[in-house]
């Protein structure tokens, strides 16, 4: 029972980290689009393709939080009086960042609007920084079982900064690829290869990353580096091949199959990690059978997540369908 | 009267407790209370939007779809910051409490579930809502907005079901401080679920439309005397007005549940000293050493209102043991509290009186100027009305987190300098809060001067013309 809503909890994870982690990327591209003329137009795509779809995306990350501390609730109060700084960042980026998107969407001037789109990407940077940290520390066993752990030193080692990193390197190369095939969707070719430029090197930077992620889990985490070579090896060199792959057909200009390879390798890096983990919820001491609430309550659990499967997916198709056909544009 | 010494006073924490408890609270009565306020618009203006859409649609009133449009453009700008501020909330009851959540999270936690599951509907099809404007089907676009309204009162309901829950918790068995079982429709259907919901469901929907109401005051005081005012006026006034007879007969309902299911919180509602029958109405005063100071008191009232007659006995604080009594301070807050909430909504009840009189006389949207100026100021003592409601809820729990299984300094996290974070926290939703009033000033001035809100969007390119069928007809400003 506690492993079925272990793996809810993960599902709502990897789609937190597709769905709004692409969105977070977006706001990083949105950072380094450059001045109000010269990033006029990557602005503007990002702000269409976004706009109508950002709520629902961000709602995963509450589904996770209410799964997490239903489910497992001793684990969420060890996480948050462990790693509350890196926590209370996350917040205060969601607070900036859709606060800022909104405003900025309604705000009239451009000085206005420049403010606002500051903060909504400086946030978008903050954020999935500070969620890789936290995942880094609680896969690293950082967070002790009974809460209260060291409030810097929890989250301020190798894994949890290579966490960080990765996570701000993945958003943007997750949103890179989805605004390329956007803009070739908007028959922009000049907007579809500066997107297939940042797809590419954010490609090769979390490439990168990852590669020097396996030393600095080799020296810092153990364990984890173990499971991850072993158990996990065989979605580690998945999510590598989807990588490469994806990499090719951005080469190429091909459009079939781009995001999904590139939704594939991620997907795949954080099965990797709960996989690894398994069956730990906290590092390698709390073990989800030994965190988890009463078999009522996950009962509930699952059947709100049954529910939520028969009126929020097809729900969800149909925004990103609208979405995607241009029907909810913004005007 | 309450000095600048009281107030000190009340400020600085008690010898036993802990040194986070004061700030975590503050930040806490904050932060929900910002976020409360959010709540109709997310809510219940939704679905005001979709009374003025149904009227444009039906009626072929352009003046009407042209209200539901901005309606829904400005409940967007809401809904994202209730949606932030409500994330926030869910980090705090991890960081700032989490006694309640470890011991707790397993029979309080799963509401929220439920909560996120009508949260996301809400968040989807408010974006199909908000964004389909011109580009989907009329009827099919007004359909996609029918979900917005009932999963905000579906979510509503899940959340006000976790916080009845600590006001009379059930369904659960403890071992050794532990949750063993958990029995869940016991939980959701708490003693006090049924009475919290539909009062705060209800005070959504007369916030919201007192809101509205009150936004197109003070244009027909100032002149703008037209069509589009007077039905924006007309459908956001008629809600709450209707609605507020049935308020003030569920609340009195509901004071009287609290009388029978949580008479330690009754005793602090009517500042009830000791137990006692023949006991007066206090109307305003306050609670020094155990004593009734400054109130107007009206015999036999308090016991009469309790249950109807002068030989009521009332339960007293003395009938609290004396560590977990709530101290005066809380019973004052609790006690002015609720009279603020009973004051301001007898206020907007006479207001709806006195519409349906004008209405009998005139027919017509009432011209008097008093009548419209008291208008003016409706939203606002409408909010009051609601910030004090839940002072009376949370306040008058204390000092319980969840009453007698859990006392609220146990409740609270250790770590970390909460005054700090409070004062981050404020800095940060006070900038939010000019932000979007901002924003919403800027989105009227647009709306003004060009009539029209296809502008140009951010850094965007001009806009595409559109179909003119789609168009709302010529406006009336």
């Amino acid at each position: 029972m506690q492993d079925t809503v272990a793996i809810l909890l993960f599902v709502g994870v990897i789609a937190y980290a597709l769905l709004g982690g692409a969105d977070f990327g977006a706001g990083f591209w949105d950072l380094t689009a450059g001045g109000a003329e010269r990033g006029r137009r990557p602005r503007h795509l990002i702000d269409t393709s976004i706009g109508p779809v950002w709520e629902a995306n961000h709602t995963w990350l509450i589904y996770c939080l209410v799964i997490l501390w239903s489910g497992f609730p001793t684990a969420f109060t060890a996480i948050t009086t462990t790693l509350y700084l890196p926590l209370i960042l996350a917040g205060l980026g969601i607070v900036l960042r859709g606060a800022a998107f909104a405003f900025r969407h309604n705000a009239m001037r451009t000085p206005e609007q420049r403010l606002y789109g500051a903060l909504f990407a400086v946030s978008s940077v903050l954020t999935p920084y500070s969620f890789g940290a936290i995942a880094g520390a609680i896969a690293s066993g950082r967070v002790p079982t009974g809460g209260n752990g060291n409030a810097v030193a929890g989250w301020n080692h190798p894994t949890s900064h290579l966490g960080g990193i990765l996570a701000v390197v993945v958003c943007a190369y997750l949103a890179a690829v989805y605004l390329h095939v956007e803009a070739r969707r908007a028959d922009d070719p000049g907007l579809a290869r500066y997107f297939r430029d940042r797809g590419l090197a954010a490609g090769v930077a979390a490439g990168a990353v990852s590669v020097a992620g396996i030393f600095v889990l080799h020296s810092d985490a153990e364990r984890l580096f173990h499971d991850l070579s072993h158990v996990a090896l065989p979605l580690v060199i998945g999510a590598a091949v989807c990588g490469i792959a994806c990499m090719l057909l951005l080469l190429t200009d091909r459009r079939v199959l781009l995001r999904q390879t590139a939704a594939a390798a991620v997907a795949l890096v954080v099965c990797g990690w709960g996989v690894a983990q398994y069956p730990y919820l906290l590092g390698t001491h709390l073990t989800l059978d030994e965190a988890a609430s009463p078999r009522a309550t996950l009962q509930v659990l699952i059947v709100v997540a049954c529910v939520a499967g028969v009126t929020v997916l097809p729900s969800l198709i149909l925004l990103f369908r609208l979405a995607g056909r241009g029907r909810l544009t913004i005007h | 009267m309450l000095t600048l010494d009281a107030v000190l006073n009340g400020l600085a924490t008690a010898a036993d407790e802990p040194a986070q408890l004061l700030p975590a609270r503050q930040q806490m009565a904050f932060t929900l209370g910002f976020h409360i306020i959010l709540v109709p618009f997310g809510v219940a203006l939704t679905s005001l939007t979709l009374i003025a859409h149904y009227r444009g649609l039906r009626r072929g009133d352009s003046t009407a779809l042209l209200l539901a449009r901005r309606w829904s453009k400005a409940a967007a700008v809401l809904f994202a910051v209730g949606a932030v501020t409500g994330t926030v909330l869910t980090f705090e009851l991890g960081v700032l409490w989490p006694g309640l959540m470890g011991t707790y999270g397993a029979a309080f936690g799963f509401p929220f579930s439920i909560e996120g599951l009508f949260f996301f509907l809400e968040a989807i099809f408010v974006s199909i809502y908000i964004y389909g404007w011109n580009r989907l089907p009329p009827w099919g676009h007004f359909w996609t907005g029918v979900p917005v309204s009932l999963s905000g009162i579906g979510g509503t309901a899940s959340v006000v079901a976790a916080n009845s829950w600590m006001n009379q918790p059930g369904g659960i068995t403890m071992r050794d401080g532990k949750v063993v079982d958990v029995r869940p429709s016991e939980v959701f259907f708490n003693g006090a679920f049924w009475g919290e919901t539909i009062h705060m469901l209800l005070a959504a929907y007369i916030v919201a439309g007192f809101t509205v109401a009150s936004v197109y005051a003070v244009g027909l005081l100032r002149g703008r005397d037209n069509g589009y005012h007077r039905t924006g006026f007309l459908i956001g006034f008629v809600t709450a007005a209707c609605l507020m007879p049935i308020q003030l007969f569920v609340g009195d309902t509901l004071a009287r549940d609290v009388f029978n299911d949580e008479p330690a919180k009754f005793a602090a509602i009517e500042m009830v000293p000791t137990t006692d029958d023949h006991v007066p109405e206090t109307l305003g005063g306050v609670l020094i050493d155990g004593e009734v100071r400054y109130g107007w008191q009206i015999p036999d009232l308090g016991s009469i209102l309790a249950d109807f007659s002068p030989s009521t006995t009332i339960k007293g604080l003395d009938a609290i043991p004396a560590d977990v009594r709530p101290s005066d301070r809380t019973v004052s807050i609790v006690h002015l509290a609720f009279d603020v909430m009973v004051g301001t909504g007898t206020l907007l009840a006479l207001l709806a009186a006195w519409f349906a009189w004008l209405w009998y006389r005139h027919r017509q949207v009432p011209r008097n100027r008093w009548f419209l100026r008291a208008c003016a100021v409706s939203g606002l003592v409408a909010v009051i009305c609601l910030e004090s409601g839940w002072v009376v809820t949370e306040v008058g729990r204390q000092p319980w987190t969840v009453v007698g299984l859990l006392l609220t300094k146990d409740a609270v996290t250790t770590e970390g300098n909460i005054w700090a974070l409070f004062a981050c926290v404020l800095a940060l939703y006070c900038a939010v809060a000019a932000a979007a009033i901002w924003v919403l000033r800027s989105m009227r001035r647009r709306w003004r001067a060009e009539g029209d809100d296809n502008v140009t969007v951010p850094y965007g390119p001009a806009p595409e013309p559109e179909p003119v069928a789609a168009r709302p007809g010529p406006r009336e400003q």
